[in-house]
């Protein structure tokens, strides 16, 4: 008698080594995809959405690129997802921690096939993971307490994350507004009150960074250019008609006279409206909805500045930086906190115009404005700077800092070589293998550039051997170089995050000895 | 064969459209379920154990699950025999009723159907090996009885919780910070058990969790965490001796439930509506206001005039929050759900010493906690972790740890764990068969053997030889007359369980041998499948 199905049609189980090769191929196939982006000399990828339009991306940011992958296999889905809590995590290394997990994996695979029980390897994996983090922490720099050290740190870290991106070229440039702006944060991870604005022309170079807060919005006609010590009240309410919010409530007329007379109610209850809030002693007046063409008129013939529909995130910021409050109730003018700058301009980049707040109440806010000669060099400039503002606000928060270049690796590599040596049993073998995977991301920086890989590790794994080196790979001369010189740095946390994990996700696929894949749930063919 | 003959030796059909119904009867149809229940035990076999693997589930929507939970892994699979059904139901009522143990159960159960196959093959009749299972199972219980042990402890003393805690967690995904867990664990159920009634309210501990950070920031909050902001970005984010307002109704006009209209037509009635509309929202934030409300706390959603009102009277807000957390920030606060904004009265608000927002992270993410209540007997554990899955997996793992905890509390007799039980069972069963008259004394015998697949299955998990250590233990046990003689799992050099604190409930062990038999008994009775042949 055959055994019985167990399971529903179409519906798939891989069971132990079968399903571990799975797992392995498909981790290690992620990784391989974003390989090749790592380090300063890594390559771009070129993404085309299957949706209309074929959008096209163009990006080296790890996390971007998976996200955009349609993918099968489970075991797959698990880096990706790390990729992309890293990404929210700390912003940055979205890239190493896939390609660190990938290698655990591809070394994980050899000592499989040489019968070392996955949950001893596992274990070596764990000790040697906590001994890498050791071995950093002691490492880590921490110049919280020298300012002008600290600054420079921040810039470094900055260009490091940037060296990799399409922005190397004006690397120190970018470095400089991000980390401006981030300074003036003052400790916050709230990356809100920093706005980027892209519009297509110029060149990279002309991007910049302004102290005040500008708007992508245009002025009303026939209403002043120019506010100066500006009040202003950011509302969010409707501007249209004024809807009875009355459940059920509807006109009913009988005559053509009374629908004028209704008429004439609610253009007077609109003017109503606008007086209550031209009584607030106002000279500008930012929406979030719509401003129909009859309250504007009202507004324009007071002399006040009335923008109209600014987004959500817009209003906002806005009331962030000017410190008023949004209102949606005008009955009480005394009582409404107003926003205040000292000047409202309305300014030209490229050809489109937007108005520009100058002199705002809070420090904390700016507004990068992001130059560049297509949307897609723009997009990805976005995403790099992204990036270099999450890590810089997050090392505010954690100063510690850890050399770059494949320095972190090497240190780490070193300390866990060293635990294998004292580890009795095949754990041992588990923990080498750690050490190797940690060496193969300074390979793979190397490779990427062009570099002769074996000879450089060589001779940085010579290096290290001495006591409190510097040494890295200086991917432009392409030799081993003083980090410490070169001012390439980067963040601990960013480095924490990315051991952790790739360790974490490595574990959770090295555990699983049988995939069960359930049928596709039918969709309803909508062609 | 599924034909019958009247007393003409013409054939008559019995079942409706039989020829397309596929049928099985007799041994053969036992076989066939035997089979079936065995196959969901061998999936499950690899899992027991702390070395036990895990399995990779993917949904009908591409999610992937990574467990080793028994019960997890059978819901999601997608099962399509009847007989498999039946052991799914098996794990999830021990999921149910105990919380743990859900893989064990299966095992269980699968060797006590391989047994009975072989017993089937000697021609012994199914029901006589259900009732020498059902006989054998309560001399098993009674020896588990005789020798589990009481189990003290106290408030002030908890760390044997933790340790049995601690055995639970082993054998999941987070045992690399299996210690800190427990104890959050053990902490989370003595906060809101009820020690004189020795009961514990496991609804009244939320488990939250939020994807990034490691496993170490796991924490537990003594209060209630929401994940929600507050209604506008500049109210306050931190309120202290916060006095709540639990509202289910919306701070909108009202919408009577019977059809109505209300015709405007003319401009007086236009102007008193308007009136009327703006009277209305001022009446419900003043209302708040009156009672001394310092946070609104609302099921629903606000007009964009009320949340501003809000906001300019000073009166935080939190909107859209869930039935489930309203009612447990309604027990945490000693606060009422007040339906209608004219009950509200001042001793229906809960009160809570310290409500603040949290961000995460680089994206927007923030949730609201709210501590320091006026009843702390709710709790929230919040979970970080490095990806969703593991997030997931760690709140199974710790519901299995917290009903372990309750269990406890429940009943305070434990069983030492690592297949030392049930070799003990194993050993006392075998004994007691001699003493038993007729065929029933093969079945009791099998019982015995079958109980010996858990260690066994233990032992191949962690790369021991499985009948070698097996043997070893068992002969251990005797001669040392000494029933905590388990398998070392974890390699530490001994195997006396008492001593490498490893614990069972009783309740759970007791509860697996009942369930196992139960099913298996059904299993066997069936003689008859009679399933719609595809078409």
């Amino acid at each position: 008698m055959a055994v019985e199905r167990l399971l529903k049609d179409e519906a798939t189980e891989e069971k132990g080594d079968r399903a571990r090769m799975a797992s392995f191929v498909g981790a290690m196939a992620i990784a391989d995809v974003v390989k090749t982006t790592l380090g300063p000399k890594g390559m771009d990828k070129i993404l085309q959405s299957t949706g209309r339009g074929r959008t096209v991306t163009v990006t080296n940011d790890g996390a971007t690129i998976l996200k955009s992958l349609h993918i099968d296999n489970p075991a797959a889905k698990v880096l990706v997802d790390i990729s992309k809590v890293q990404d929210d995590e700390v912003g940055d290394g979205t890239t190493s921690v896939v390609v660190l997990a990938g290698e655990l994996l591809r070394e994980a695979e050899k000592m499989v096939n040489a019968k070392i029980h996955p949950m001893t390897i596992i274990a070596g994996y764990r000790m040697a993971a906590e001994c890498a983090r050791n071995a950093l922490l002691q490492k880590a720099m921490d110049n919280k307490q020298d300012p002008e050290k600290f600054t420079s740190d921040l810039m470094n870290i900055a260009m490091t994350t940037l060296s990799s991106k399409i922005l190397s070229q004006d690397k120190e440039h970018f470095a400089k507004l991000a980390v401006d702006a981030v300074v003036r944060l003052k400790g916050s991870t709230n990356l809100d009150s920093i706005q980027i604005i892209k519009k297509a022309g110029g060149s990279l170079k002309d991007s910049f960074l302004d102290e005040g807060f500008i708007l992508d919005k245009k002025i009303g006609i026939g209403q002043p250019k120019r506010i100066e010590n500006a009040k202003i009240l950011v509302a969010n309410t409707a501007m249209d008609t004024d809807k009875v919010k009355i459940y059920g409530a509807r006109v009913r007329v009988d005559s053509m006279a009374r629908v004028a007379e209704i008429e004439g109610a609610e253009k007077e209850k609109m003017r109503e409206k606008v007086q209550k809030i031209i009584a607030h002693g106002i000279n500008c007046f930012v929406n979030r909805q719509l401003i129909y063409n009859f309250p504007e008129e009202l507004f324009a013939d007071a002399g006040i500045l009335a923008i109209e529909h600014a987004d959500f995130d817009g209003i906002e910021r806005l009331a962030l930086v000017t410190g008023g409050e949004i209102a949606s109730t005008f009955d009480n003018p005394e009582s409404v906190k107003l926003g205040h700058c000292k000047l409202i301009e309305e300014i030209m980049i490229g050809e489109d115009k937007l108005i520009h707040f100058s002199g705002v109440a809070m420090g904390q806010a700016c507004t990068i404005v992001l130059r560049g000669a297509s949307s897609h060099v723009l997009d990805e400039a976005e995403r790099s700077l992204h990036d270099a503002l999450c890590v810089l606000s997050q090392t505010v928060n954690d100063s510690r800092v850890l050399l770059g270049g494949g320095w972190p690796e090497m240190v780490m590599a070193k300390e866990v070589d060293e635990l294998a040596r004292k580890t009795p049993g095949k754990k041992a073998h588990a923990i080498e293998a750690f050490s190797r995977a940690l060496q193969a991301i300074p390979t793979i920086i190397a490779d990427n550039a062009g570099l002769d890989s074996a000879e450089l590790i060589s001779q940085l794994r010579a290096e290290h051997h001495k006591e409190r080196t510097n040494a890295g790979i200086d991917v432009i001369t392409g030799g081993v170089g003083d980090m410490e010189k070169l001012g390439i740095s980067e963040s601990f946390k960013v480095k924490q995050a990315v051991l952790l994990s790739a360790t974490e996700a490595s574990e959770m696929i090295l555990r699983v000895d049988e995939i069960i894949t359930c049928a596709p749930r039918r969709r309803e063919d909508r062609m | 064969m599924a034909l019958a003959f009247d007393e003409y030796g013409r054939p008559f059909i019995i079942i409706k459209e039989q020829e397309q119904k596929s049928r099985l009867r007799g041994l053969e149809a036992q076989k066939a379920n035997i089979s079936a229940g065995k196959a969901v035990a061998r999936i499950l076999r690899t899992s027991l154990g702390p070395k036990g693997m895990d399995k990779m589930l993917q949904s009908p929507d591409g999610d992937v699950t990574v467990t080793n939970d028994g019960a997890t892994i059978l819901e999601q699979m997608d099962v399509d025999n009847q007989i498999a059904k039946l052991m799914v139901e098996l794990s999830r009522s021990q999921d149910y009723e105990i919380g743990d143990g859900t893989t064990g159960v299966v095992v269980m159960a699968g060797a006590l159907l391989e047994q009975a196959e072989k017993l089937l093959e000697r021609g012994i009749h199914p029901i006589r090996i259900a009732e020498g299972y059902e006989m054998a199972s309560r001399i098993a219980v009674e020896h588990l009885e005789h020798i589990s042990q009481k189990f003290e402890f106290s408030v002030s003393n908890i760390e044997p919780l933790v340790q049995t805690c601690m055995t639970t967690l082993s054998s999941k995904i987070v045992n690399r910070c299996k210690r800190m867990l427990a104890e959050i664990a053990v902490k989370a159920v003595l906060a809101v058990a009820d020690l004189e009634r020795k009961d514990v309210n496991l609804d009244l501990i939320k488990i939250e969790g939020k994807v990034g950070g490691k496993l170490e920031d796991t924490e537990l909050v003594y209060g209630i965490t929401v994940d929600k902001d507050m209604s506008h970005p500049q109210m306050p984010k931190r309120i202290e001796d916060a006095k709540i307002a639990i509202l289910t109704c919306p701070f909108e006009p009202p919408k009577p439930k019977t059809k109505h209209k209300v015709d405007i037509d003319t401009v007086e009635k236009f102007q008193t509506l308007r009136q009327q509309e703006q009277k209305y929202f001022d009446d419900m934030v003043q209302k708040c206001k009156d009672v001394g409300a310092t946070l609104v706390i609302c099921q629903w959603g606000f007009d964009d005039e009320a949340n501003h009102l809000l906001m300019h009277r000073n009166l935080p807000a939190v909107r859209w929050v869930g039935g489930v957390e309203l009612e447990l920030i309604a027990i945490a606060t000693g606060g009422r759900i007040v339906p209608r904004f004219q009950e509200l009265t001042p001793e229906k608000l809960g009160r809570a010493g310290l409500v603040r927002e949290k961000s995460f992270g680089t994206t927007k993410d923030r949730m609201l906690y709210i501590e320091q209540c006026a009843n702390s007997r709710a709790v929230t554990i919040f979970i970080r972790g490095g990806n969703k899955m593991i997030i997931e997996e760690t709140k199974r793992s710790l519901h299995d740890a917290l009903c372990v905890a309750r269990n406890l509390i429940r009943n305070n007799s434990i069983v030492y764990g690592g297949g030392s039980a049930e070799i003990s069972c194993s050993i006392a069963v075998e004994a007691a068969a001699d003493r038993y008259p007729g065929i029933e004394q093969y079945a009791i015998r099998s019982f015995a053997e079958a109980l010996d697949s858990v260690p066994m299955a233990l032992a191949e998990n962690s790369g021991l030889q499985p009948i070698d250590t097996l043997t070893a233990v068992k002969s251990q046990q005797i001669k040392d007359s000494n029933p905590y003689c388990g398998i070392d799992c974890n390699d530490v050099g001994m195997n006396d369980m008492q001593e490498q604190n490893v614990f069972e409930t009783l309740i759970g062990k007791r509860q697996q041998i009942f369930l196992a038999t139960q099913v298996v008994k059904m299993i066997l009775k069936i003689d008859d499948v009679i399933a719609p042949s595809d078409y």
